[in-house]
């Protein structure tokens, strides 16, 4: 679906921006708002580019940097942290990079969210949008290699 | 363990998505009954019943009720918002009435909407919780389709719709005045307060902002009176409350069982005792905005007066177990990272402050410093006092708590 599609579907309010935000951003192969998108919903919300930048910085889950296809995010919540808390170190030695980056294929990318509310199996996982829970680095490597044979 | 359901009690009985099933057994028959009687009537029972916000704070939802009742009587526009940003750590209450009970939440809010007299309603639910977006939304589609979200409901002049709107990942929004700017399509900053939702909400107009668990108790007060629900749990805490149990224990999991329960009836018997056969060693309350607890606490009843007395929390439910090997000091410390990350900047004493908690938590984890540790306590104090919203004012509770109970330090 193109951008203006997904921006026509809304009523023109801004209580619809996040969602819409959201809606645009689950719908670029590279995870992210870009900036004409942006201006788009600036001027169907009748918002100045500053106030739009101002929202979307603010969110953790919106970006403005192009990122992989498949977005990892690795609970960091205390829970899962006193679980098990190897599988940030050992993502970033397997796929080569650090929180917040993207491997070299496009394919994924390294970050970290808040407590997703899986406490009681985890430690928990998010791949774009679904959520995997009593996972392990034997887990994740499997998920992991039938994600690049996608 | 005896559990008393009341927020849960379809769990595993009904399909989650049918309407049909929610029917059957009895769903929407309180809505039809309510949207007979007079407003004030039931806010009464509300009141009598003793229910108190289940997101947290603990605060009278009766109160609540009432104050969003009497603003401005003859305002055309008031919302009913319903806070499903759940994201304290440790906690999944919200998630798991959303998932398995969807229609119960629905029929919570029309009551709280009637009470109120809004013709409009908003669950603001986090973004990344994916299952319960599909489920709650399918649920309105369903309620639609018979009109039990809609126009004249079961023939009264009462008419409302719910909407769907998403976070985007931000702890704070869960604050009930910053869950307002974001639901107008703003940066997630706290609100100064007052004015209170209840008088200059949603779009500056009288608002009432409940949390999932707390809406999900209004059907069965309606329908089974005050007198009844005040009888359940303990005295200045009625009723029955979730908890989530994760951590070290055998069976983590989910469980509603009448407040006054012990940590001990919880961390043994519902859970199973500590994993691997090992000691109890600590237990925190409430996420990472609530109180560390060593075995001394194991037998205080829970209800939100009870620990008030003892100053510790009972917050969202959420109780985490630590054992003899792991340390209360790496917790605190995920705690605070956690803060800092989540502070959204607006005011002085929570932006500088999460910081400097954090450089103090580097020094206490070089070597054992009892100046950092009491610097630590004095920043937090201050935070606590001049904070413009929860979020500022929170890390005193687990500091403070786990200094009480706990010594902070590197090799604790």
């Amino acid at each position: 679906m193109s951008v203006k599609e997904i921006i026509s579907k809304y009523p023109p309010e801004k209580s619809y921006l996040l969602m819409m935000l959201q809606e645009i951003q689950n719908n670029n192969e590279k995870n992210y708002i870009p900036e004409d998108a942006l201006q788009n919903v600036a001027a169907y919300l009748n918002m100045t580019m500053g106030s739009i930048y101002g929202v979307v910085s603010y969110y953790s889950m919106l970006s403005l940097k192009p990122r992989g296809k498949y977005i990892l995010r690795v609970c960091a919540s205390p829970v899962c942290e006193l679980v098990d808390d190897s599988l940030l170190s050992w993502l970033t030695e397997q796929l080569n990079v650090s929180v917040g980056g993207t491997t070299v294929d496009g394919l994924f990318t390294l970050e970290t969210t808040e407590c997703l509310g899986r406490c009681a199996s985890a430690p928990a996982i998010m791949i774009n949008n679904e959520t995997y829970t009593n996972i392990n680095t034997a887990r994740l490597e499997t998920l992991i290699s039938e994600l690049r044979m996608k | 363990m005896k559990e008393t359901r009341i927020a849960l009690a379809n769990l595993g009985k009904i399909r989650p998505e049918s309407i049909e099933d929610y029917l059957e057994s009895g769903g929407y028959k309180v809505l039809e009954k309510a949207v007979t009687i007079d407003p004030e009537s039931l806010t009464k029972e509300i009141e009598d019943a003793g229910l108190r916000g289940r997101g947290g704070a603990g605060f009278p939802a009766g109160t609540k009720s009432r104050f969003s009742r009497l603003s401005c009587d003859i305002c055309p526009e008031k919302y009913v918002v319903c806070n499903a940003d759940e994201g304290e750590p440790g906690t999944f209450k919200d998630r798991i009435i959303m998932e398995n009970d969807p229609h119960l939440l629905l029929e919570g809010m029309l009551i709280a909407a009637y009470i109120i007299g809004a013709s409009k309603g908003y669950i603001y639910i986090r973004g990344e919780y994916t299952e319960s977006i599909n489920r709650v939304s399918a649920a309105i589609e369903q309620a639609r389709e018979r009109n039990i979200l809609g126009n004249k409901i079961f023939g009264s002049e009462f008419s409302c719709d719910i909407e769907i709107r998403l976070g985007a990942g931000s702890y704070l929004c869960g604050e009930e005045l910053t869950l307002l700017e974001s639901l107008e399509g703003k940066r997630g900053y706290p609100r100064i307060k007052p004015p209170f939702p209840a008088e200059k909400g949603l779009f500056g107009k009288p608002t009432l902002v409940n949390n999932v668990e707390t809406l999900a108790h209004y059907p069965s007060i309606i329908q089974n009176g005050a007198a009844w629900y005040n009888h359940l749990g303990t005295e200045k805490s009625p009723g029955t409350k979730i908890f989530t149990i994760s951590g070290k224990v055998n069976n983590p999991g989910f469980l509603e069982v009448e407040t006054g329960v012990t940590l001990r009836e919880l961390i043994f018997d519902f859970g199973g005792g500590i994993k691997d056969g090992k000691k109890f060693k600590a237990a925190l309350l409430g996420g990472a905005a609530g109180t560390f607890v060593d075995e001394s606490m194991l037998d205080v009843p829970l209800g939100y007066d009870t620990l008030k007395e003892k100053n510790l929390t009972l917050g969202s439910g959420a109780i985490m177990i630590l054992d003899e090997d792991d340390s209360v000091t790496k917790v605190l410390h995920n705690a605070l990272r956690f803060f800092k990350h989540e502070s959204c900047g607006k005011c002085v004493p929570c932006r500088v402050g999460c910081k400097q908690l954090l450089i103090l938590m580097d020094r206490i984890n070089e070597e054992y410093d009892p100046e950092a540790v009491q610097a630590l306590e004095e920043e937090a104090k201050y935070m606590a006092a001049t904070s413009l919203c929860p979020l500022g004012q929170s890390p005193i509770l687990p500091i403070a708590s786990a200094k009480r109970f706990f010594n902070i330090a590197a090799a604790e």
